[in-house]
């Protein structure tokens, strides 16, 4: 017996080694982890990430002692597009300021609840999973500075991922690229929605878009707020390919609009409050047509004579959605997203009266029936912002899968 | 090339903080690298270690514990399930231990070769089990199998020269 052992101890502890993994392997897959991660993750990721954040926070004091007193060369010229930019920035400012008033107006008026990203936390990106199969990366905070598992994760472009796991002092984000994520998503223009799923190779496809729906080149995808876990609203990327899918769906490649390869700094979005949005007394008789009459003087368009047999808020209210057709003419991306600073949404039934009750709105694209309005989102310490409303009634029927649930095989 | 008999093999050892050092700092790169240098990805240090050590040691019971716990620490950073590059590296370790035992794997040349059909075995493996034990869908671009495998190759190479330096006879 001892021969035989001796003779294939090679085999043997190898065999053993392999039905041990194996076995385990297959525990995880059965029974994902349920009591926190497992102690060898735990142990490994406390002997690695010190490390890395040594070097992460070496570098970033050697790069800013290097910027901020020895390279100094264009600092005067930056300074002056700076300023420029910041005039332009007002203009636009005070002009979403009057749309953002309107919108709060009216939301209050049909009782919505909005989504305020009521806190985030800035947090350095101070290693991945070195694994291309692993789409994970690991930032320098943690369940002592307030994040948790299933929490939003931003940069000021668009979405980069959630907390996966959430450890002392690091976390652990799946990124939207790998392909056990999925993000509840909205087409910005068209209101379509589905699910956004990473893809094999890195990419992102948004799914469960039928077939005879309309997806062009370059349209703006954003979070639907379906999920529970992303607010509504965020950028995540640009439709950058279209395809007959199988099962009737189409197959759309999705760029994100972060640069996930190259992420040095993210937010972490650590509270999100639900509250009716502050406006004027609702309570009162006021109705959608008095607050649109509201922005008559400021339409450069002369004030139609009311139609004989319409006096008072009814001849207001037809002449304002006359302009509100005029408004329509605008391109669909007149709004602003202050996440990004850029041209954001603005479709035409929003500026219409007709919203005053979303159940009645006949075109069963859209799904949702106001605004979707932009975040502001500083890149450090707490952050207040209005935009993001659920939707009160989605005429799509929701994709079969449950949007922002990571289906790890288990772990 | 091949040796004719056990006594021509030269086995090694290596000091403890080596054998332990070593392998963490190559996990270590294979996070942290890849946030500065965005191909980094696709090197595999953990793997390239592994075979370091299974064909300098020349023992395959070491050779597949080594990488076994290699593969292991490397799965702990994924969110994957543990063992999925426990079991592939386990067996390169295995192989590469066995390998040295009965050829010269001490010049370039071979080193080269080796390393290549490790890393395309390796990545063999890996994806066999994802896809046959986890069920995912994994895409496989020959490709870019192939070059990573050369390119792990020519890193190998010169890794191996540096870690040659440790090494201590027994």
């Amino acid at each position: 017996m001892d021969n035989i052992y001796k003779r294939h101890a090679n085999i043997i502890v190898l065999s053993s080694v392999l039905l041990a993994q194996m076995l385990g392997l297959a525990i995880q897959v059965r029974r994902p982890a349920d009591g926190g991660p497992l102690l060898i993750r735990t142990w490994a990721i406390a002997t690695i990430t010190p490390l890395e954040k040594a070097f992460i926070y070496t570098q970033h004091f050697v790069q800013n002692t290097w910027h901020d007193y020895f390279y100094l060369r264009d600092v005067r010229k930056e300074n002056q597009q700076l300023r420029e930019e910041l005039e332009r920035a007002r203009l636009e400012q005070v002009r979403l300021h009057e749309d953002a008033a309107q919108a709060h107006r009216l939301q209050a008026l049909l009782q919505f609840k909005e989504q305020y990203i009521a806190k985030t936390v800035a947090a350095q990106v101070i290693g991945t999973s070195g694994s291309e199969q692993s789409r994970v990366i690991y930032i320098d905070r943690g369940t002592d500075h307030g994040v948790h598992p299933n929490m939003a994760v931003i940069t000021p472009e668009g979405v980069v991922g959630k907390v996966l796991r959430a450890y002392g002092s690091t976390s652990q984000v799946l990124e939207i690229t790998d392909q056990t994520s999925g993000v509840g998503a909205t087409l910005e223009k068209t209101r379509l929605q589905g699910i956004l799923k990473g893809t094999p190779t890195g990419g992102t496809q948004l799914q469960y878009i039928m077939s005879d729906e309309k997806v062009e080149l370059g349209d703006r995808i954003l979070t639907s707020g379906g999920d529970s876990i992303f607010p509504k609203g965020l950028p995540i990327g640009t439709v950058q390919q279209v395809s007959p899918g199988k099962d009737l769906f189409l197959n759309v490649q999705v760029k994100p609009i972060a640069d996930l390869a190259r992420l040095e700094e993210v937010l972490v979005i650590t509270q999100i409050e639900e509250r009716e949005p502050s406006g004027p007394d609702v309570s009162g008789p006021l109705r959608a047509s008095d607050i649109l009459a509201e922005r008559l003087p400021s339409v450069p368009v002369k004030p139609e004579t009311p139609a004989p047999g319409m006096g008072g808020a009814a001849g207001a209210a037809s002449t304002n959605t006359a302009l509100s057709s005029a408004h329509q003419t605008k391109p669909a991306s007149a709004g602003t997203n202050a996440l990004q600073g850029a041209p954001v949404q603005g479709t035409p039934a929003q500026k219409s009266p007709a919203i005053t009750k979303p159940a009645d709105r006949p075109d069963t694209k859209t799904g949702v029936a106001k605004p979707a309005t932009g975040i502001s989102v500083p890149k450090t310490g707490t952050t207040t912002g209005t935009t993001i409303t659920k939707p009160a009634t989605n005429a799509k029927p929701k994709p079969p899968v449950k949007a922002g649930e990571t289906t790890p095989p288990g772990h | 090339m091949s040796y004719t008999s056990r006594e021509q093999i030269e086995v090694y050892r290596f000091a403890w903080p080596v054998a332990i050092g070593v392998p963490l700092l190559a996990v270590f790169l294979q996070a942290f690298l890849p946030v500065q240098i965005r191909f980094f990805n696709i090197l595999d240090l953990p793997l390239l270690v592994t075979i370091f050590f299974g064909v300098a040691r020349r023992n395959p019971m070491t050779g597949l514990l080594t990488g076994s716990a290699i593969g292991l620490l490397q799965d702990s950073l994924t969110h994957n399930p543990l063992g999925v590059y426990g079991i592939a590296k386990t067996f390169v370790g295995f192989a590469a231990s066995s390998l040295g035992v009965k050829i010269d794997v001490e010049n370039p040349g071979s080193r080269l070769i080796m390393t290549f059909i490790f890393f395309m075995a390796h990545q063999s493996i890996y994806f066999s089990i994802q896809r046959g034990l986890l069920g995912q869908v994994v895409a496989w671009h020959w490709g870019q199998e192939l070059g990573a495998g050369v390119a792990n190759a020519l890193v190998a190479v010169v890794l191996f020269a540096f870690l040659d330096r440790f090494k201590q006879r027994t």
